[in-house]
């Protein structure tokens, strides 16, 4: 449906105390008043009505705020982040190393507050050091896959033509891939360590952000703003970066948050599979050697599992929370 | 005659602003009223208002629509939805966003006929091939299998007319019909609707910001400016004799093409500022802006005042066109 | 030595339908310190003409020369001198400034790109220019959602001064502002006219605005001009059927109503009617306007139609 005034009406509304307090005394009578064809235009009064019109960055960021779940899925990310930070110093040994009585009950033994498993390792300092392994490769692999994923993108929607052609093939071949099949043919082939798991997720995540971006360029590169950029003689770079990749960022970001949830939940299976690292302990890891003692000490798998679950709902409300701060059809509203 | 839509002391309110206030017309049938603004001037929600259909967060706190004994604003979601298509009808600015691209025409238009006219699908077929001919589509028979994007802008514009006029409605409101076409074509749609509105004895509200289109197109004019009328007249009244300044602004503001005006004899009239300094306004919305403007004008929002016969204007201090002799060089 | 000469220019895309001609086969030039209205609906390749003289399309055939310098054929980077004497003002005021950027990035871009100034003096040129559009120098550290449409036109208007051009190419510079702003805008381009000695390449389908505002009006149907003439000269004796058509189409409020002057719409600029293009809507048209095509032909010194009964008509 159209209506003009909608549009213009929020406007008006975020600008009624603005203008109420700044009150200009009426001009003087008629006759003395310019004539109106003399004037001026710089419609004075509407200056001030923008002024408490929020910029798009600090309007996402109340929303985002103001939001919950989001918050939730901040705080325990955060609560993580920390985690894996200080868990060399709270557990300087190696969580690999069997320091107790095996099959030890969460709460059995004070000194292992979450049990120890069918070897006598520490559950807690195996979940702790494992949040680094995860967060690990949840970040790298995501940075990578979206840097990478952004130049391809970004190069084939803005330039179009063979360019585009040659980019868009690369993307399908590997999009037409089962991607978790490449994924572990790709971990077989390398020796698995913490890199070259992350550097398979990236290669497996990165056609997503080229093709999300693709997209987007492809539509901005046609707005008015990009003409005119062009139209002033501006370089490529400078448009791909500064006109067009702003604009086109709010659904990336929205994409990457989600992406580290799969890159954690991609580098769990794997270790899960036996395919991780096998010298660093991880949550999948965990899950894949308590698997067969599920029935006895279903403990074992779980509570590394609640892990994964958290984290990944928490990455999942995160990507919610910006996704209705960044699209501006939820923030119109409020 | 009793008019066959009397609107009394609209008021549209939103969370933060009330962008229609007090507002009263009335339309007898057959007749054709323009109301014009321009973007932020609340005539489009007005036509909202009519139909029914404003926003979520929007209220009407006070006023009246009534529509033959109707009242609207108390009118229940059912009883709305029996009057709209079928008594009152809506047509839009974007002929190509309101028509629903995955569907023929002919399937669109038959569809009103399904819902109010309770039509067999091969009856409600047949009458939109012959709704197809009221508004002038070449070939009907053909093109009513045809999905919009196999129609030109103009075309589209008239498949959205036939299914407004498809229950023969007493009310049409046409919110900027034209704007979106260019003038060729605009001529012919504007025609279509007269003869319509001539034939099927409609009336209608024509919302438009385009002056030339109300002087040679309405029976009465409405003139909106931040959400208040501030004029009303006849349009020859209105373009002889403007008696409101901002009336008097646009008129002398525009460009026109019999006009012999050209830039090297001298700027245009302008009119300062734009319609957002009538924000948080307390006194005439139009102050901050007019070139008569007096401190009393700050004090509260002047009446309605009946300067002649058919007439109503929204400025106690205004005088003979003479004032403005862009204004009058207008009027011959 | 006309500051823009265009000739027999010829702009196709390929398009799902064809081949479209958007602009097929124009002559134009623009004198320095004139205004030339460029008149039609939409479709008829108006903009495209626009852009296609800016080198942001590329044409398909036919010589751009600015200031006697074939521009047709330069690079990008070639360009980029040529980018400073030629700017373009948008229609859409939203849509043309970058929503992530201040105004004063905005403005400021053009300066670094073109390695004007420092740091310091960029500030005071871009100070002075937005004085010189008249809006408030606070206005640099703002966004364009901030601002209402009319405003946001007069920092497109800001951004193509700022690199001191000689021509502008303004592409329905107030066909999306209120009424009450137009005059606002037209009289500020009026101003910068004269201040800078600009000329302008003025596309516009509103008539009104174009009798208003041009030196010289050339009216373009489906990618060709069918009629060329000092302004006013078009407007007291229009020989292209088609010019009267547009003409009698505005509504004017000191003019009783007449029937619409034209029936039908506008034919696909990919399928292109034979002959001359306007016959499937010319009340005059003949079999011999179906066949063959007219030349546009000078009728009196500075005016040319492409009509076969241009003398007929009065």
């Amino acid at each position: 449906m159209s209506t003009t005034d909608i549009g213009n009406f929020n406007s008006l509304a975020a600008g009624r105390q603005a203008a109420a307090e700044h009150e200009v005394p009426a001009p003087s009578a008629a006759t003395d008043g310019p004539a109106w064809s003399n004037m001026k235009a710089p419609d004075a009064r509407s200056q001030q009505s923008a002024a408490v019109v929020i910029t798009n960055g600090r309007r996402a960021l109340k929303v985002f705020l103001s939001n919950p779940n989001a918050l939730f899925g901040t705080a325990f990310l955060c609560f993580v982040i920390i985690v894996a930070l200080i868990a060399p110093i709270l557990y300087p040994d190696d969580p690999l190393s069997m320091v107790g009585r095996p099959f030890l009950w969460p709460g059995q033994n004070s000194a292992f507050p979450l049990g120890t498993d069918s070897l006598g390792r520490d559950v807690l300092a195996g979940i702790l050091h494992g949040s680094r392994i995860s967060l690990f490769v949840g970040l790298m692999a995501t940075a990578l896959g979206l840097t990478f994923g952004v130049l391809v993108g970004s190069t084939a929607g803005y330039f179009g033509g063979w360019i585009d052609d040659v980019l868009v093939r690369l993307i399908e071949i590997f999009q037409t891939l089962p991607s978790f099949v490449l994924l572990v043919v790709l971990v077989a082939i390398a020796q698995p360590s913490a890199t070259t798991v992350t550097l398979a997720i990236a290669i497996i995540s990165w056609p997503t952000v080229a093709r999300l971006t693709r997209a987007e360029f492809r539509a901005i590169r046609e707005k008015d703003y990009v003409v005119a950029a062009r139209s002033l003689g501006y370089g490529h770079a400078r448009i791909i970066f500064r006109e067009i990749l702003p604009n086109a960022l709010p659904p990336i970001i929205v994409t990457s948050s989600v992406m580290v949830a799969t890159a954690i939940l991609m580098e769990s299976a794997l270790s899960f599979m036996g395919l991780g690292d096998p010298n660093v302990v991880s949550w999948g890891s965990m899950i894949g050697t308590g698997r067969e003692l599920v029935r006895t000490a279903w403990y074992l798998t779980a509570l590394p599992g609640l892990a994964i679950v958290f984290t990944v709902l928490a990455l999942n409300l995160i990507g919610d929370g910006l996704n209705d701060a960044l699209n501006p059809r939820f923030s119109q509203d409020r | 005659m009793a008019a066959l839509l009397q609107v009394d002391n609209l008021t549209i309110r939103f969370p933060r602003a009330e962008p229609v206030r007090n507002l009263s017309f009335e339309i007898n049938q057959g007749e054709t009223l323009a109301i014009v603004g321009e973007s932020g001037s609340g005539k489009s929600l007005t036509a909202l208002a009519l139909m029914q259909l404003l926003p979520r967060a929007a209220q009407i706190p006070n006023g009246r629509i009534a529509f033959g004994e109707q009242d609207l604003t108390k009118l229940n979601a059912r009883g709305m939805r029996q009057l709209r298509g079928r008594d009152i009808a809506m047509i839009f600015q974007e002929p190509m966003t309101s028509l629903n691209p995955v569907m023929t025409i002919g399937r669109q238009i038959a569809e009103v006929l399904k819902v109010h006219e309770k039509l067999s699908s091969k009856a409600a077929r047949e009458r939109a091939i012959e709704l197809l001919k009221l508004v002038r589509i070449p070939a009907p028979e053909k093109r009513v299998d045809d999905y919009p994007h196999q129609l030109s802008g103009g075309m589209r514009q008239r498949v959205m007319i036939a299914i407004a006029v498809a229950c023969k409605p007493k009310l049409l409101i046409a919110d900027e019909p034209t704007t979106a076409l260019d003038v060729t074509i605009q001529a012919q749609v504007l025609d279509l609707l007269d003869t319509l509105r001539r034939e099927l004895q409609m009336a209608v509200v024509l919302i438009t910001h385009d002056l030339g289109v109300v002087a040679q197109w309405a029976d009465k004019v409405v003139v909106m400016y931040a959400g208040r009328k501030v004029e009303q007249a006849l349009p020859d009244d209105l373009f002889n004799d403007p008696l409101h300044p901002y009336t008097r602004g646009l008129l002398a503001a525009s460009p026109r093409l019999k006009h012999d005006f050209h830039y090297r004899d001298g700027a245009l009239t302008e009119i300062p500022g734009s319609i957002v300094s009538a924000v948080g306004e307390t006194g005439c919305p139009f102050r901050p802006r007019c070139n008569q403007a007096r401190a009393s004008c700050g004090h509260h929002v002047p009446q309605l005042i009946v300067p002649a016969a058919d007439r109503l204007v929204a400025c106690p201090f205004t005088t003979s066109s003479k004032a403005v002799p862009h204004a009058a060089a207008l009027s011959h | 030595m006309p500051l823009l000469s265009v000739t027999d220019l010829k702009t196709h895309y390929k398009s799902r339908d064809g081949l479209l001609r958007a602009v097929d086969g124009i002559d134009l030039v623009v004198e320095r310190g004139e205004t030339v209205g460029l008149v039609g609906e939409s479709g008829c390749g108006k903009s495209t003409l626009g852009k296609t003289v800016l080198r942001l399309v590329d044409p398909t055939a036919g010589r751009i020369e600015f200031k006697g310098e074939d521009i047709t054929v330069l690079d990008q980077r070639s360009l980029r001198g040529v980018r400073k004497s030629i700017q373009m003002i948008f229609q859409d005021p939203f849509a043309s400034l970058n929503p992530r950027q201040t105004i004063g990035e905005i403005l400021e871009a053009p300066l670094v790109v073109h390695k004007l100034g420092d740091r310091a003096e960029r500030r005071q040129i871009i100070a002075d220019i937005v004085a010189k559009v008249g809006l408030p120098p606070e206005s640099v550290s703002r966004y364009p959602h901030e601002f209402s449409g009319g405003q946001r036109q007069r920092i497109g208007i800001a951004r193509a001064l700022l690199l001191n051009p000689e021509l502008i190419v303004c592409d329905e510079p107030v066909s999306a502002l209120d009424l009450s702003i137009q005059a606002q805008i037209l009289n500020l381009l009026v101003e910068m006219k004269k201040e800078f000695g600009l000329s302008y390449l003025f596309i516009s389908h509103d008539l009104s605005v174009v009798r208003y505002f041009a030196d010289r009006v050339m009216v373009m149907y489906l990618g060709r001009i069918v009629e060329s003439a000092d302004n006013a000269t078009l407007w007291s004796d229009p020989r292209h059927p088609y010019t009267r058509a547009l003409m009698e189409a505005v509504p004017d409020p000191a003019r009783p109503r007449q029937a619409a002057p034209l029936g039908g719409d506008l034919p696909s600029p990919s399928d292109v009617p034979s002959g001359c293009g306007f016959h499937t809507r010319c009340p005059l048209a003949t079999d011999q306007c179906r066949a063959e095509e007219p030349e546009f032909r000078a009728i009196a010194p500075g005016h040319q139609v492409a009509c076969h009964f241009s003398d007929h008509i009065n």
